[in-house]
Formats: C-alpha cells, sequence, structure tokens
C-alpha cells in the first residue's frame, strides 16, 4: 500500500495509450472487432475483480448487472431522443450510476451468506433477473427484445468508436481499482478477505465496506452493458443475461490472476481471441462449447491462481534470495533476558 | 379451491423427481463440499439416452433407468477421480463450482453436436394417458415418475442407514478428519459419493425426458431450480433437499395454476430468498460455527 | 467501584444442552477480573454472547450501564469492547503495521484515504515497539511464529484504545518468558486504566494477576471473590476435581 511508483503509472498510461492508438493503425474490421470484444470482457473481468477479487466474495450474479446496463440503455433511448451519434457514451456514467444503486439491495440479500452460499445465492440472483427479463413484456418486450439506438458512425470504422468506450470503461475500472487499493477501503476489504471474523472485531464495518464495492463493481459492470447494447443496436433478454459471459469473465479474471490490478486484463487478452477463433471455427456445430469447457478445465486444473500471481513469485525468487524464517520466540526472549 | 388441490398434487408428483436429483446434489456436498454445477445436464445427459434407447431399442423410458444409471454411476466416478480430486484448499468448492459448470458445457457442447438444439421428448404410448381420481386428474407418468424416484429415495435411505459404505459416508459427511482417522478412505468415499450423486441425475433423468420436452440447453433451467432446492434445504442434508425440493414443487405448481406458468421458475427463486432472508443456513442446514 | 461490564441472567442452549444457565456477575472498572472453570463450563459461551457471536436465549448485557440490545461484534468494538480469540487471529497476508493499520475503526469520511497515513504508520510502530515486535513491522503476519501471532493480536485489540478488553486464554500454547511478556503488558495498560475480562487456564497466572476471580461451572457462576478466597472454596474445590 505504499505510494505508486512512477513506473508503474508510466506503465499502466503506456497500456492505455497502446489501448486506445490500435483501432486507428488496424483498419481490418473484423480484427477491430475481436478488440471490442476482448476489452469488453476485459472491462467486465476488471470490474468483477474490483469485489470478488478483493472480498474473496465469488460473485456469480455480476453478468446480470451486464444485462441491467444494457436495458437501461436501450430502454432510455426508446423514451428519451438524441440516440445515434455520440449521446449514449456521455450517459454510461449515469447508467453506471443507476446500476450500482440497484445493485444495493441484491447485494445486501445476497451478502446475508458466505463463501459457497454465496456463489449459488448470486448465480440465482442471475438467473431471476433473467426470467424478469423475459417476463416483465411491458418494460422489456419479453423474448422480442428492445431496440438500441441505430448508431450512426461511419461503415468503415464502426468499431472504432465502441472500441474506445469500452477502453473508456476498462480505464475507469482499472483506476478504481488502483485507488481503492491503495486506500483504506481496500484495506478494510482485505481484511475481510483474510479474517472476516477478525475484522468484525475490531470493529471494521464489513457490511458496509462489502456493500460499497459490490455496488462499485456492479457499476462499471453495467457500463460496459451499455456499450454492448448500443454496438449491437439490439438486446435480447438470453444475450443479455448470458451464462456464458458469466462463466467466461470469471475464468478470464481467475487465468490472469484475481485480487491483482491487471491480471483480468491479461486473463481477457488471452482468453477471448481463444474463444473468438473456437468461435468461428466451431460455432456451427455447437462443438465451440467444447472447446471452452477444456480451456476452462485446463485453466483450473493448471493454473487456478492464475497468470500475474505465478509470474510475480517467479520473479520474486529471481530478485532476492528466499527470506529468512522469523526467529523462533526463545531467541527473542532469551535475549531479552539477558539485557 | 379444485384447482389448487389438483396444482398441490402435481407439485407434489413434480416434487418427488426434483428430490430426487437434488439428494445426489447435496449429498456431494456434504461429503466433499464440491458443488456439482454439471448435475442438470447429467439429468438432461440422461435424458438423451433414455431416449434413444426408447427410439432405437424400443426400450421403456422407466426400464432404461437400470441401463442410464449404472453407465452414468460410472462417468460421475471417473469425473470425480479425473477433475475434482486435485482441487484443494480454501477455495475448493468455489473452483469445483467453476469445473463443474466447464463439464457441464462440455455436455451441452457434445449433446448439441449430436442431437442439435431441438427439443425433444420421450413419448411412449402411455404418455398421454391419465387416471380420475376423486374428481382429480393424474398423470400415469407423473406418478410412474414419483414412483421410482420415491423408491430410489428409499434405497438411497436404506443405503446410507444401514450399509458400511453409508456409514462410511454419514461420518465423512459429519466430520471428515475423524473419519479418516477412524479408517474411512475418504478417496474411495468421494468416488463412490460422487458416482451416487451422479447416478441420482441419471435416474432421475431417464424419466424427465417422458415428463418435459428437453434440449442441450435445458440444464441451466434445471440447475438453477436444483441449487435453489439444496440451498433452501439446507447445504448437506438429504432429509432437507427432499423435504424443499416437494415445497418448491408445489409452490411452482399452483403459481402456474394460479398466475402464470412463466412466473413458476421464478417462484423457486422467490421462496429461496424469503427463507435465506431469516435463516441463511436454510431449513435444515447448520449454522457454521464462527468461533 | 462501578462495574463496566453486567451480564444478568444469561441463558443460552444448544439444542439439548444448555452451555450458560441464568450467569451473573459483573466486570468492575480498572480491574483485571478472571473468568475460570473447568471445560464445559461455559466460559467460551460466555465471552461469545457478550461479543456478539451467539444471541442469548433470554438474560441481558450491560456495557457501562447501557443495556446492550443485540450485542454485534463490530458495534461493540466501536463501543470499546474488543476481545482476542483462542486461535490467534491475525490477517496473514497483511504486513504488521497493515494489520494494526486497519484495526483503527476508520469514521466513513476516512475511507478514501491512503491505506496507512504517516500517523497511522508512527502509531503501529509505538505500539508494536512495546510488544517488542518493531523489528518485524513490515513482515507479512503469516510468517510470524504462534506466540508473536498472540502478541500481535493483543496489539491490534489496543490500537483502537478500547475500554474494556476479552481476553480469551491469552498465554494457551505460548512459552513461559512470552507469558511473562503478557502478563507485564496486561499490568500496564491496566495502570493506564483498561479493563480485562481474561478467561484462563493457567491457574498460577490466574491468581497472580486477576481480581476478582470468577468461577463457573455448568453455565452458572459457582464463586466470586478475590483470589485467595475463592482458591479456598471447598465448592470451587469440588467442581475442578468432579469434572
Amino acid at each position: 500500500m505504499r505510494r505508486v511508483p512512477a513506473a508503474r503509472v508510466g506503465g499502466g498510461a503506456l497500456v492505455f495509450a497502446l489501448l486506445a492508438v490500435f483501432p486507428f493503425v488496424v483498419h481490418a474490421a473484423w480484427i477491430v472487432n475481436i478488440g471490442v470484444i476482448t476489452v469488453m470482457y476485459a472491462g467486465l473481468a476488471s470490474a468483477w475483480n474490483l469485489f470478488s477479487g478483493t472480498t474473496g466474495y465469488i460473485s456469480l450474479g455480476h453478468a446480470a448487472f451486464f444485462g441491467i446496463g444494457a436495458y437501461a440503455l436501450a430502454i432510455t433511448f426508446n423514451h428519451v431522443s438524441g440516440g445515434g451519434g455520440y449521446t449514449p457514451f456521455y450517459v454510461l456514467p449515469l447508467i453506471g450510476l443507476g446500476t450500482g444503486v440497484v445493485s444495493l439491495p441484491i447485494a445486501w440479500i445476497a451478502l446475508r451468506t458466505r463463501a459457497i452460499t454465496f456463489a449459488i445465492v448470486t448465480l440465482t440472483l442471475f438467473f431471476m433477473a433473467q426470467q424478469l427479463a423475459f417476463n416483465l413484456r411491458g418494460i422489456t418486450h419479453g423474448s422480442q427484445g428492445v431496440a438500441a439506438p441505430l448508431p450512426s458512425f461511419s461503415v468503415s470504422d464502426f468499431d472504432r468508436p465502441f472500441y474506445l468506450a469500452m477502453v473508456g470503461v476498462l480505464a475507469l475500472a482499472i483506476l478504481s481499482y488502483a485507488y481503492i487499493r491503495s486506500s483504506k477501503l481496500g484495506l478494510m476489504l482485505l481484511a475481510v478477505r483474510e479474517d472476516e471474523e477478525k475484522a468484525r472485531s475490531v470493529g471494521i464495518r464489513t457490511t458496509g465496506v462489502k456493500l460499497i464495492a459490490f455496488a462499485i463493481s456492479a457499476g462499471l459492470t453495467g457500463m460496459v452493458g451499455g456499450v454492448w447494447a448500443y454496438y449491437l443496436t439490439f438486446v435480447y433478454p438470453q444475450y443479455a443475461f448470458d451464462p456464458l459471459i458469466l462463466i467466461g469473465t470469471v475464468l478470464m479474471a481467475f487465468l490472469g490472476g484475481k485480487g491483482t490490478l491487471w491480471g483480468p486484463f491479461l486473463g481477457a487478452l488471452v482468453l477471448v481471441p481463444a474463444q473468438q477463433y473456437m468461435l468461428t471455427r466451431f460455432g456451427a456445430s455447437e462443438l465451440y462449447l467444447v472447446g471452452y469447457s477444456a480451456v476452462f478445465v485446463v485453466i483450473l486444473l493448471f493454473m487456478p491462481r492464475g497468470i500475474v500471481p505465478s509470474l510475480s513469485a517467479g520473479a520474486n525468487l529471481l530478485r532476492r534470495p528466499p527470506s529468512l524464517p522469523a526467529e523462533p520466540d526463545l531467541g527473542i526472549e532469551a535475549k531479552r533476558a539477558a539485557s | 379451491m379444485h384447482n389448487v388441490i389438483q396444482a398441490t398434487i402435481l407439485g407434489l408428483l413434480t416434487g418427488g423427481v426434483y428430490a430426487l436429483m437434488a439428494s445426489g446434489l447435496t449429498l456431494v456436498f456434504g461429503i466433499m463440499r464440491v458443488i456439482n454445477v454439471a448435475q442438470g445436464a447429467l439429468v438432461i445427459l440422461a435424458a438423451f439416452l433414455s431416449y434413444t434407447l426408447f427410439g432405437r431399442f424400443h426400450l421403456d423410458p422407466f426400464l432404461s433407468i437400470l441401463v442410464v444409471t449404472p453407465a452414468i454411476f460410472v462417468l460421475g466416478m471417473a469425473v470425480q477421480v479425473v477433475f475434482i480430486r486435485s482441487l484443494r484448499g480454501a477455495e475448493g468448492s468455489e473452483l469445483s463450482l467453476l469445473i463443474t459448470w466447464a463439464l457441464a458445457l462440455g455436455i451441452e457442447g457434445v449433446l448439441s453436436a449430436i442431437y442439435t438444439t431441438t427439443y425433444h421428448a420421450t413419448l411412449p404410448s402411455y404418455a398421454d394417458t391419465s387416471w380420475d381420481v376423486l374428481g382429480y386428474r393424474l398423470s400415469m407418468v407423473r406418478v410412474l415418475a414419483f414412483a421410482a424416484s420415491a423408491a430410489i429415495l428409499l434405497l438411497l435411505s436404506v443405503l446410507l442407514t444401514k450399509s458400511r459404505l453409508g456409514r462410511s459416508i454419514r461420518a465423512t459427511v459429519q466430520n471428515p478428519t475423524s473419519a479418516r482417522l477412524l479408517g474411512v478412505n475418504s478417496d474411495r468415499v468421494s468416488a463412490i459419493g460422487f458416482g451416487i450423486g451422479a447416478s441420482t441425475a441419471a435416474a432421475a433423468g431417464a424419466v424427465y425426458g417422458v415428463l418435459y420436452p428437453f434440449n442441450p440447453g435445458s440444464h441451466y433451467d434445471l440447475i438453477s431450480r436444483l441449487l435453489s432446492i439444496v440451498v433452501l434445504g439446507g447445504l448437506g442434508s438429504v432429509g432437507g433437499a427432499v423435504v424443499a425440493a416437494m415445497i418448491m414443487g408445489v409452490v411452482q405448481s399452483i403459481v402456474a395454476v394460479e398466475i402464470s406458468p412463466i412466473w413458476s421458475a421464478f417462484s423457486f427463486f422467490v421462496v429461496l430468498l424469503a427463507v435465506l432472508l431469516v435463516r441463511p443456513q436454510g431449513l435444515f442446514g447448520v449454522r457454521e460455527r464462527i468461533v | 467501584m462501578t462495574a463496566l461490564l453486567e451480564i444478568e441472567g444469561l441463558t443460552k442452549r444448544f439444542g439439548g444442552v444448555v452451555a450458560v444457565d441464568r450467569c451473573s456477575f459483573s466486570v468492575p472498572a480498572g480491574t483485571i477480573t478472571a473468568l475460570v472453570g473447568p471445560n464445559g463450563s461455559g466460559k467460551t459461551t460466555v465471552f461469545n454472547l457478550v461479543t456478539g457471536y451467539a444471541q442469548p436465549d433470554t438474560g441481558l448485557v450491560r456495557l457501562d450501564g447501557d443495556v446492550v440490545r443485540r450485542p454485534h461484534p463490530v458495534r461493540l468494538a466501536r463501543r470499546g469492547l474488543t476481545r482476542t480469540f483462542q486461535q490467534a487471529r491475525i490477517f496473514p497476508q497483511l504486513t504488521l503495521v497493515e494489520n494494526l493499520a486497519a484495526s483503527l475503526q476508520q469514521p466513513w469520511r476516512a475511507i478514501g484515504r491512503r491505506a496507512v497515513s504517516p500517523s497511522d504508520r508512527t502509531r503501529a510502530l509505538q505500539l508494536l515497539d512495546e510488544f517488542d515486535l518493531l523489528r518485524l513491522a513490515d513482515e507479512r503476519a503469516a510468517d510470524l511464529s504462534y506466540g508473536q501471532k498472540k502478541l500481535l493480536e493483543f496489539a491490534t485489540v489496543l490500537m483502537a484504545e478500547p475500554r474494556l478488553v476479552l481476553l480469551d486464554e491469552p498465554t494457551a500454547g505460548v512459552n513461559p518468558l512470552l507469558v511473562e511478556t503478557i502478563e507485564r503488558r496486561i499490568r500496564e495498560l491496566r495502570e493506564r486504566g483498561l479493563t480485562f475480562l481474561v478467561v484462563e487456564h493457567n491457574m498460577n497466572l490466574v491468581m497472580r494477576l486477576c481480581d476478582p476471580v470468577i468461577v463457573l461451572d455448568h453455565g452458572t457462576k459457582l464463586a466470586e471473590g478475590d483470589p485467595t478466597e475463592v482458591q479456598a472454596n471447598p465448592r470451587v474445590l469440588d467442581a475442578y476435581l468432579g469434572a
């Protein structure tokens, strides 16, 4: 939790500079499209990490906020004019805020449980959200879906604004994570992860702290959903609330290293192109699901800690000799007794 | 009133089948703290197997239980040994949840490749037969499915209470460390336990295809209900899962009749949340001791 | 002497077992009060009831004269009542300084500030110095020996300057030299105005350090008084020998 060294900030800025420049340098639409999806998942995984990586509570319902954000954007512009240009992007912060607020009662219910029950309850809440999207036909038009505004961007660089919007949300997620991690809130979240009962016993307001992290995480997820809705121009319940997006997000965070700053981003960078490849090769026969399954299983069996923690452990080993074990008790006390 | 009673009867009959599926799910959690998200996929796998056996060899779906169940029992054991045994540590439960989810995706993919995503149904000649008892309609297949489920649950309960394996299982559920110290081979118990869990899905799945149309993607709907049931009953409590399944069966049936069928799945979730607000450990769950 | 903590008619049943049975006693302010009794007498359950880790079936808890309606660990800690655990609990992956900084009880307006501010660090180092852990200040707590973890845990419950500290077997599993350190710290802190309620099995320590001594048996108070009184009480002897 020390002050962030200049090198770190510089490195982060470089990454975002490269990300921002990408669609101006690459013009093949299908590559930029993969870029959009990669950055989208990077944002989702980073947002997920902001809550689950810090507290250790594995949320399996975050994808619900993606869907909520998507519907929020589409429905808003069905009642309000101005869609079609850059306006929907400017509305994103409001969508994030709204999703964050809506997530609070949901989080409050879910956080009455711990560990694996929490995972199941959040998964249940995800399915509930999907059901509501199908059933509340008055608002969501059920399985017919809702139209999002039709973007008026030029065909040649159509994906670019969406790509940049996704980068914007990712940047917000990364910055939020970094800020929280170095703040007292982050310290309290870590305490919750390390030993929640101990945290309560020294007076940390664990429920409040978890709720704040959850709401921020949900809000960011909602913003990603908003961009996605505008990109696709149509929101269907089974795609807005898609279990594949849910498990993909979680596994990317695991692969890259949950609880680290850049882990989820790395996870997305590796997995999304792999997923897209499988989709194009095997999409017609649904065998891509088997491909996903195989990749997920390999990650979970062989790299459950993730890339970043494994790399940094290796780096530590190279950088300095293994730390000396703490002196046995008798040693200190003997010294004191002797003095 | 008549409708409500009819719905209740239907709900109880349906609940019996869910009880069978859920019992295996909660038993596996009790033994090794693993949530088998693939339980729904195993049900659907069994349904497709039974469908094919009926289509190709005209094997009655209720008889196919005898074929499908052992096969999937072995599959379950293999899955535990290959994929789950190595997942240990503080996050073992969550990791196993994710890995079984991945396996469920694999099963869905294979089934989609073979059978496509069209809905199927196993329709023996008696599929539409129903009896009139005291003015209430009882569908023959639902009664048979309930009877089969009840019989298997009874078998399971006898296995758990009277056999040596059953005692080993119950000891492991109550206190894994003590059980090991007393000589219980926890690796063996885990593998067999997972196999049993998969078997309950298989047995239920063989008849599931007669009751509902299904496709490879149906496992999500199933597992979402099953998860609600086991949490409602209290994770690890087989009796709790059975009670919870009956409650859920009746609730969803009444909701379907009195409100609308589109809300019946949702009602599972509402009941679960309502109970969790008051009793976070579920109906028969044990509050974990924190200090 | 005014009572800082009062327990009246506390009862707790677990299934068929009555762990705590209409238990009443008080802890006078500025004392080091001992809570002793044979195994199964309900000492830890009383601790858990007082600190909000279990809810009593009947009875009440009073802190500084005010009834504590629904004991809750976070609220009690913020009212100045903290506790340690039988198995020393610390935050393993955090450094010692971070462990202490996390125990400071921040108001909401402070959560955006830096995790460990300079003043936080100063105060943490001061406390670590008093516990002779200064040179390990930036080590991970997981790397400490068990005795060092117990000291760290003790330090964490003092960071927010509590009024009443409940110590659950502070010297269990700890070597004799460390016992002496802990005993000395408790005395020094009592001089500074802290009150302690200590569950202990180490009778020599209890006799040296504590007054009054409260003896529990079968979930209820058997005897109360200064160490010599209690030691001479034949019913106390019976309880220990009979157990």
